[in-house]
């Protein structure tokens, strides 16, 4: 099911994130959602960052928007945006960031911000700003679908996807109530908890992954915990996509002090990552009957 | 109609602003919590621990020499700085425990500021046999050591949170970080009127007893209403406690913020005298924050004042005029601190403080025939070794 928007001048475009899915689909393959907090350690490094990860094959990038109090998030990420708001980065900023990087690339961006600073913005103002710079979607991981209303008028004015999530711990109603407002994908938190890199796969994913396929139609991705390639792989053949945050952001604080050498390795990570999730969709594809 | 609706709005403040993990708990929670209120046996369980336990009623006390000090209106303090535990903290945690015993959850976690909260929620823990985890900023846990040590002393364990200012807004983003883990198994037993819906709801009931109370004892005593309460204001939960059974009533609601050591050098905590609307910690409310959104850290001698926020209902009532609130500084705190020590021999908390130092300012304006009811939230013994290093002992 595509659906149409008007582009922001006038004539009707395909949004990115959409376009993205069904360009895998066709191919039967699973993507890879890399994050990181956009100016971490500042805005030349995401600049650089963006491209070098689309080159390793990510087929959707994450950018957070720092935020004073990130209560969803694990110290790896609470770090990352420490660090980029002692630099004074503001959602202006970001935005500006986004506007340069769409010179380059098609590649579909999403911004991962908590409400407040989206609030103060004005979200009418945030919503066509966005869009006009080359945002796709917008995650907000403080706002459930009881208190999207006023945010979801506004981005859907101006194309932009507001991506919600399903967590184990939701509902059937919950996930039903999901299902009719979500665009572009769901994010599918892949344990009760905050980001963060874990040792082990949580529990019970492909239950819970089950139970979201049977209220919602949208692509899913799974994120939270996944932290290198073997995870990766098991992780994407449950879903559509697999989203990687604190493993990268871990390497950006790692080596924050030589940009050539965090850019070579986060790309490294990524590729990695990418090529562990096609070898697993290939052997799928090779021993499933095909449907 | 009464307030909130029932997805937690106070007109446009309150709400539920969590991540989807903890939505489904939150909506548990409200029913539950509707269920306990309309069961006669949970409210006669919590009357009776609320009295055998916590020591209620909390005498309502006339301070004679205090408004002859003042010179103005009669001045009579709620003393739930005498319920156990030394502060009104306990009416709401007995509260919820008994409410998480309901819901089988058998442990707790919580967030506190100057450490009343945190020992009220360790004790309810103790006597329940439940296991207790809280979250304290690192700077409150240097200066409130002796709350410190009596949470330990009751089994909680302390967990310190260093991010950000290591105050009660950090030690509430690690609960809830911790919620969001073990929502499954823990019941997290927020202190104040703020946070997601039902807390400001819930917390707000548990409290009102205080209200319940001056009214029933003014009655007695005076056979009438009073003209106005005053009550400290950091989350706000002692200020609902005893405004909301009062709000149909025609009596003047004050709320005392810290403003910390002074509106003007912005090293504050007066949210609703200084802040804009914005989201933190669940709820939609007054917030300190810069024009990014960022969140400011608040400053205030006294750690349970010490918050950015503040709960939605205080919000909406600022935003119709049914209550004020004023700031009062460091310094004007530190005066009440002492003011009602030698006047009453009554030591307060810093918090309850506040609301002294603005009693101060608003008695002197009435008649002598005029009532004013101050909520003492809490006792200050675990202050005085602060109060001792900040104004020296001679």
């Amino acid at each position: 099911m595509s659906r149409k928007f008007p582009g922001s001048w006038g004539w009707i475009r395909m949004n990115r994130i959409d376009s993205m899915f069904q360009r895998l689909r066709r191919k039967g393959e699973k993507g890879l959602i890399t994050f990181i907090t956009a100016c971490d350690p500042d805005p030349d490094v995401t600049e650089r960052l963006v491209p070098a990860m689309e080159r390793a094959g990510a087929d959707l990038i994450e950018l957070g928007v720092p935020f004073s109090d990130p209560m969803a998030d694990g110290p790896v990420i609470q770090r990352a945006s420490q660090r980029a708001l002692e630099r004074g980065t503001t959602l202006p900023e970001i935005l500006a960031l986004v506007k340069r990087l769409r010179t380059r690339t098609e590649i579909p961006l999403v911004l991962m911000s908590y409400y407040n600073p989206v609030l103060q913005y004005g979200l009418g103002a945030f919503a066509a700003e966005a869009a006009a710079a080359g945002v796709d979607g917008l995650i907000v991981p403080d706002l459930p679908v009881e208190e999207s209303g006023p945010l979801l008028e506004e981005t859907a004015k101006h194309g932009l996807d507001l991506i919600p999530f399903a967590a184990p711990t939701s509902t059937p109603e919950r996930l039903d109530r999901t299902a009719e407002v979500a665009r572009g994908f769901i994010y599918c938190v892949s344990l009760t908890g905050v980001t963060g890199m874990r040792r082990e796969l949580p529990p019970h994913v492909e239950e819970f992954i089950t139970r979201v396929r049977k209220h919602c139609a949208q692509p899913l991705a799974i994120g939270f915990g996944i932290s290198n390639p073997e995870q990766a792989a098991r992780m994407a053949g449950l879903g559509d996509a697999v989203i990687v945050g604190s493993a990268i952001v871990n390497l950006v604080e790692q080596y924050q002090a030589d940009p050539d050498l965090l850019v070579e390795k986060v790309g490294g990570l990524v590729r990695q990552i990418k090529e562990a999730i096609t070898l697993s969709s290939s052997i799928r594809t090779i021993g499933q009957p095909t449907t | 109609m009464s307030l909130p609706d029932r997805n937690g709005h106070f007109g446009i403040f309150g709400g539920r602003f969590v991540p989807e993990t903890l939505m489904p708990a939150l909506e548990e929670l409200t029913l539950e919590y509707e269920k306990a209120r309309q069961d006669p046996a949970f409210q006669e369980e919590l009357r009776y621990y609320l009295k055998h336990y916590a020591g209620r009623p909390s005498p309502l006390y006339y301070a004679e020499r205090l408004t002859r000090r003042l010179g103005g209106a009669k001045i009579y303090l709620k003393r739930e700085d005498l319920n156990h535990t030394g502060s009104h903290k306990i009416n709401n945690t007995l509260g919820q425990a008994l409410l998480a015993r309901r819901m089988g959850k058998r442990r707790l976690i919580a967030e506190t500021g100057a450490g009343q909260h945190g020992v009220a929620t360790a004790t309810v823990a103790a006597m329940f046999g439940m296991s207790c985890d809280v979250y304290m900023g690192e700077e409150d846990i240097r200066r409130q050591r002796l709350n410190v040590y009596r949470m330990r002393l009751l089994g909680a364990r302390v967990v310190p949170v260093a991010a950000g200012s290591g105050t009660l807004k950090d030690a509430m983003n690690e609960a809830i970080r911790d919620w969001v883990t073990n929502v499954e198994t823990t019941h997290y037993l927020l202190g104040s009127v703020g946070g997601p819906h039902p807390y400001p709801m819930m917390v707000r009931d548990f409290q009102s007893v205080i209200g319940e109370e001056v009214k029933e004892q003014i009655m007695e005593m005076e056979g009438r209403l009073p003209d106005c309460l005053v009550a400290c204001v950091g989350g706000g939960s002692n200020a609902m406690g005893i405004f909301y059974p009062f709000l149909n009533d025609p009596v003047g609601l004050f709320g005392a913020e810290a403003a910390g050591r002074g509106l003007e050098t912005g090293l504050h905590a007066a949210t609703l005298t200084a802040g804009r609307i914005g989201v933190l910690h669940g709820a939609l409310s007054y917030l300190l924050q810069d024009e990014h959104g960022q969140v400011l850290t608040a400053h205030s001698v006294s750690a349970g004042l010490d918050y950015p926020g503040v709960g939605p209902e205080h919000s909406y009532l600022k935003e119709t005029g049914r209550a004020s609130y004023t700031a009062i500084t460091d310094g004007e705190a530190l005066d009440a601190f002492k003011l009602l020590s030698e006047t009453e021999g009554i030591i307060p908390a810093l918090e309850s403080a506040h609301a002294v130092a603005l009693a101060a300012k608003l008695a002197p304006e009435m008649g002598a025939e005029q009532i004013m009811v101050i909520n003492l939230s809490g006792r200050g013994d675990k202050d005085v070794p602060e109060v001792s290093r900040i104004l020296g002992v001679d």
